[in-house]
């Protein structure tokens, strides 16, 4: 089985989001990581290799440096990495990325493309659907159980209140929740390899049955009228007190003046 | 002269920090309190390959450097140190002397395992008697047809008990010099769990690193293969030496790992800690502490990458590792204490993590060779 | 392109086992606000198995029309046939805006069908507007009027994004539930209704539902709750949660929690607050012991009046909060409940 797992390089909000002086995002200071639903879906990819045998490439869109990303994943176990990294792609919207990436998978063999649901810096959640549209693929979203069944997937599919055992012919598409699993650590050994082995880049002129006209900032039918990052909203009133009761008692002050009791 | 890491070691230390944060930090209380040793942690740093990190592949270990060995000692310490020194003894004290001293079999059945985590290794050689004199051991073991015969006790060995296999050194002949001064010869041999005649004594309670399994061995007419003698006979002692130069890169980023874990908890109470209106981090007083202590642990830190660098790169490296551990002991001794300082009142208490780095560190100055071995081998060099 | 071809407001009705889903009534709600700046009107999407009873509700909460795609193969949710009828019915009818709620079918729905029709879709809007691109006139390109400008949170809600899709139709968002106001119903209004089928040809997109599962229900929807008593990782036990139930009930409010209790398996997801929960908007939040990350701020950052319990004076809650306690939320909570038991009884 081949499986072709996409991931995405994302700022890391968990260590505390920077912000600039002036209150705009500070991206330079974030540390990057795999984004983390991305890594649930390779890490299910990693299962099905170690439970039925299957050989993993994984493949971002992004600049240079998001090698980083494709190297942790071999690391942690995939075959091969692909970087498509090209100045013509920058500025993508969903769905000129979407088509980006559906233009490298075209050059590979495989029986399932996994995404992750959405990442933690867009939170868009349509590039996996997006992808599956321009493959043909049938796609199954939000992935909270993988499991292969001769040439099918049987995969839950999770919804607000329920759940459905959905069956599909392979090739397809299946995008995964960080709930799926604990993804595994890296090996020091996985590492060493990871570095070792050559990444492979891909640029614009290596995207199969794509037109320019859908490809990156020109390509991109949605436009960002007006961006800013958000203003964090004015801090309150801290209350004073130096027991709980004091405070307790300041507490339900505020809520007499405000008529809530 | 480049003093940056490489990505593959940048990667490996991001590792390890993960690792430690989620798997180790939230035990490292329990685990000095209870004094138990953390079987489960041991089983995930098998599982994750940190059992073999500077051994071969095809010896089942990572094929990775010594560099990458010692940040993994290092990140585990920041948040348990005796999580750090299983690792440590295993890994320099055990496997290390096997794939310097073994024969290709003893690789093969040994090292094989240890580097894959499914056995863990121990190393004896101080006794009752014998600590920093180490000539002082009376440990011996003779021929007997296909067997050796060991009798005789080792005491305060690290991953007693728990270990399957431990690095023995005895006594096994002794000959007079020209002079008639009689000479002990020691050899080294493997020892494995269940061997007839080896069982262990109580296990020590101790001030720090309380989860790590320290026991006495103890050998009644122990009967070993012919074939687990370690290197030549007679060469024991430079084997034994030269493991500990070695082990004490290990406890040397034991050591480091303690002083730097201790100074992080320090950074953030003095930001959260207010006293006089203020946090304590806006003292004056406080931030030259700190300072200070940042300087001298990455000093520290340098000598002890310079010493794993030189392990991978020279064939003797005692000076180098008696250095780094020399230093790195004493930071930790020293930024613990001020940290502790910093702390007041609360550093007094165990449910803060710093009075337990400071009775960790405490035994990084004692065991494999202690503050004043490590001057006598460093100015031995000088003065020789 | 021919964009002035494509006419009308179109909203996607979700319905799940033939009852309608909220999010349908709330983007009816902005869908009219949005048909009277552009003078036109709106066109529910209705799309299911024996569904045509759905449709005086639809037009109860202001549905001007009913586009009605009936057929047994949509019966349970599947991706292909419903972005087969859907995109067939924006192919057919034109709409200039397209409106699918952001769950978890439209989050499905919708970037099938805008890649299907070429066009683009901003994800989890939640602001709405009728404006022109580029929002100031910028010399050398023409300016565009009566476009929908899309705003939504991006990064966790840091920050903040306006989206317009001037070249392409229709216009399509999916829509955060819960954001968008709807209208007081209309007893007795009716729609035109136009039945429109397709035709359903299986093949290889289409996957066979093994099983429906559906989670057992006994929570409360907190979407729906006037006061939230909300605990995160420092409640620090599910039995210290014992603690929020009795707070909330003296204030007629419902537990709800952040991500960290959801997964030490205090309580289940259905009460998660945030990001990867739900966006709750209550008259009084009450967050205790929650650190305050910014997937859990988002969730709840617009309720009208926010209360942050927490023993570490510098969490980020407190830049949300309207009213910060900082100490042992053991002591504070039991206190406060005790406080206010008593005040009622007064």
């Amino acid at each position: 089985m081949k499986i072709v797992v996409c991931v995405k390089q994302v700022p890391d909000t968990k260590g505390g989001v920077k912000f600039n002086p002036d209150g705009t995002l500070n991206r330079a200071a974030m540390l990057t990581i795999m984004n983390p639903d991305d890594k649930a879906g390779l890490e299910a990819a990693l299962r099905l290799k170690d439970q039925y045998g299957a050989e993993i490439t994984v493949l971002t869109m992004g600049l240079p440096k998001a090698d980083e990303v494709l190297r942790e994943a071999m690391a942690m176990g995939a075959d091969k990495g692909i970087l498509v990294t090209d100045r013509v792609l920058g500025g993508a919207d969903t769905w000129a990325t979407s088509t980006t990436i559906a233009g490298a998978i075209r050059n590979l063999d495989y029986d399932l493309v996994i995404t992750g649901r959405q990442a933690i810096d867009g939170d868009t959640a349509q590039v996996g659907p997006q992808i599956a549209e321009h493959l043909g693929l049938p796609v199954i979203s939000y992935a909270q159980d993988i499991k292969v069944e001769g040439d099918s997937v049987i995969v839950q599919r999770q919804y607000e209140d329920r759940y459905h055992e959905v069956k599909a012919k392979m090739p397809c598409l299946i995008t995964a929740l960080s709930e799926l699993n604990e993804p595994r650590y890296m090996t020091p050994g996985g590492i060493f390899d990871a570095y070792d082995n050559e990444v492979t880049v891909w640029g614009r002129a290596d995207l199969k049955d794509v037109d320019d006209s859908n490809l990156g900032l020109k390509g991109s039918p949605t436009k960002i009228a007006k961006a800013s990052d958000k203003v964090p909203k004015g801090a309150g009133e801290m209350l004073k007190g130096d027991s709980p009761e004091e405070l307790v008692n300041a507490l339900v002050g505020k809520f007499k003046e405000k008529h809530i009791i | 002269m480049d003093f940056s890491l490489d990505k593959k070691h940048e990667m490996a230390r991001t590792l390890f920090k993960e690792f430690a944060e989620n798997e180790v930090k939230p035990l490292a209380q329990e685990v000095d309190e209870t004094e138990v040793f953390p079987q489960g942690t041991v089983d995930k740093m098998a599982k994750y390959g940190f059992m073999g990190i500077p051994v071969p592949k095809e010896y089942g270990g990572q094929g990775c450097d010594p560099l990458t060995y010692v940040m993994c000692v290092e990140e585990l310490s920041k948040v348990c140190a005796t999580t750090g020194v299983i690792v440590s003894a295993h890994t320099s004290l055990c496997i290390d002397p096997i794939m310097t001293y073994g024969t290709e079999e003893q690789k093969k059945k040994y090292v094989t395992p240890l580097a894959k985590g499914e056995k863990l290794g121990a190393f004896g050689l101080t006794e009752p008697g014998a600590g920093t004199d180490a000539q002082g051991c009376q440990t011996k073991a003779v021929l007997d047809g296909d067997e050796w015969v060991l009798n005789g006790s080792k005491c305060f060995i690290t991953n007693g008990k728990v270990a399957d296999v431990y690095i023995v050194i005895a006594i096994t002949s002794i000959t007079e010099d020209k002079r008639g001064r009689k000479k002990k010869n020691f050899s080294a041999f493997i020892v494995e769990k269940g061997a007839p005649g080896f069982s262990f004594g109580t296990k020590e309670k101790k001030m720090g690193i309380r989860g790590s399994s320290t026991y006495e061995l103890i050998f009644e007419d122990c009967r070993i293969p012919k074939e687990n003698l370690l290197g030549p006979e007679g060469k024991g002692f430079p084997i034994a030496m030269h493991t500990l130069d070695g082990g004490r890169i290990g406890i040397a980023s034991q050591a480091l790992g303690i002083a730097e874990g201790a100074l992080e908890r320090a950074i953030e109470y003095t930001k959260e800690r207010k006293q006089f209106g203020r946090s304590i981090a806006q003292q004056q007083n406080t931030q030259f502490k700190l300072a200070d202590m940042a300087a001298r642990i990455e000093a520290a830190q340098l000598l002890v990458y310079k010493a794993a660098m030189a392990k991978a790169t020279q064939k003797v490296y005692s000076v180098e590792a008696a250095k780094a551990k020399l230093f790195a002991a004493e930071t930790a001794m020293a930024v613990t204490t001020e940290v502790v300082q910093l702390f007041g009142g609360y550093g007094y208490i165990r449910e803060y993590d710093v009075e337990r780095m400071m009775r960790d560190a405490k035994i990084t100055e004692i065991y494999e060779g202690t503050s004043e071995v490590q001057r006598m081998v460093i100015s031995g060099a000088l003065l020789k | 392109m021919g964009l002035e071809e494509y006419k009308g407001v179109f909203v996607f009705a979700q319905q799940v086992d033939n009852v309608l889903d909220g999010v349908a009534f709330e983007l009816l709600g902005k869908g009219k606000d949005l048909a009277k700046d552009l003078n036109t009107d709106v066109t529910a999407v209705l799309i299911g198995s024996d569904v045509k009873g759905l449709v005086d509700e639809l037009a109860e909460y202001g549905a001007d029309k009913v586009i009605v795609v009936d057929d047994p193969e949509l019966k349970d949710y599947r991706t292909e046939p419903y972005a087969h009828a859907l995109a067939s019915v924006i192919n057919e009818y034109k709409p200039e805006i397209m409106l699918v709620g952001a769950t978890a079918i439209g989050r499905d729905l919708g970037p099938t069908v805008s890649a299907r029709v070429a066009t683009g879709l901003t994800a989890d809007c939640t602001v709405l507007e009728i404006g022109d691109f580029p929002i100031n006139a910028v010399a050398g390109q023409e300016q565009k009027h009566n476009q929908l400008l899309m705003t939504r949170p991006a990064f966790g809600g840091n920050t903040i994004a306006t989206i317009a899709c001037p070249d392409n139709r229709p216009q399509m968002a999916t829509v955060r539930p819960g954001v968008m106001q709807k209208i007081t119903p209309v007893k007795g209004a009716k729609a035109e209704v136009i039945e429109y089928n397709p035709g359903f040809t299986p093949n290889n997109r289409y996957v066979e539902i093994l099983n429906v599962v559906k989670a057992v229900k006994n929570t409360a929807n907190i979407m729906d709750a006037k006061v939230l008593v909300s605990g995160g990782r420092g409640v620090g036990s599910k039995e210290n949660f014992k603690m929020l139930e009795e707070l909330a009930e003296v204030l007629g409010g419902t537990v709800s929690c952040s991500r960290a209790a959801v997964e030490n398996g205090w309580l289940p997801v259905d009460l998660q607050v945030g990001q990867t929960g739900k966006t709750v908007r209550p008259q009084i939040y009450f967050a205790i012991g929650i650190s305050g990350a910014i997937q859990h701020v988002s969730g709840m950052e617009d309720s009208d009046l926010i209360i942050a319990i927490n023993k570490d004076e510098g969490a980020p809650i407190f830049d949300v909060a309207d009213y910060g306690l900082v100490g042992d939320l053991n002591k504070i909570v039991p206190a406060l409940t005790k406080a206010l038991k008593a005040e009622m009884a007064e």
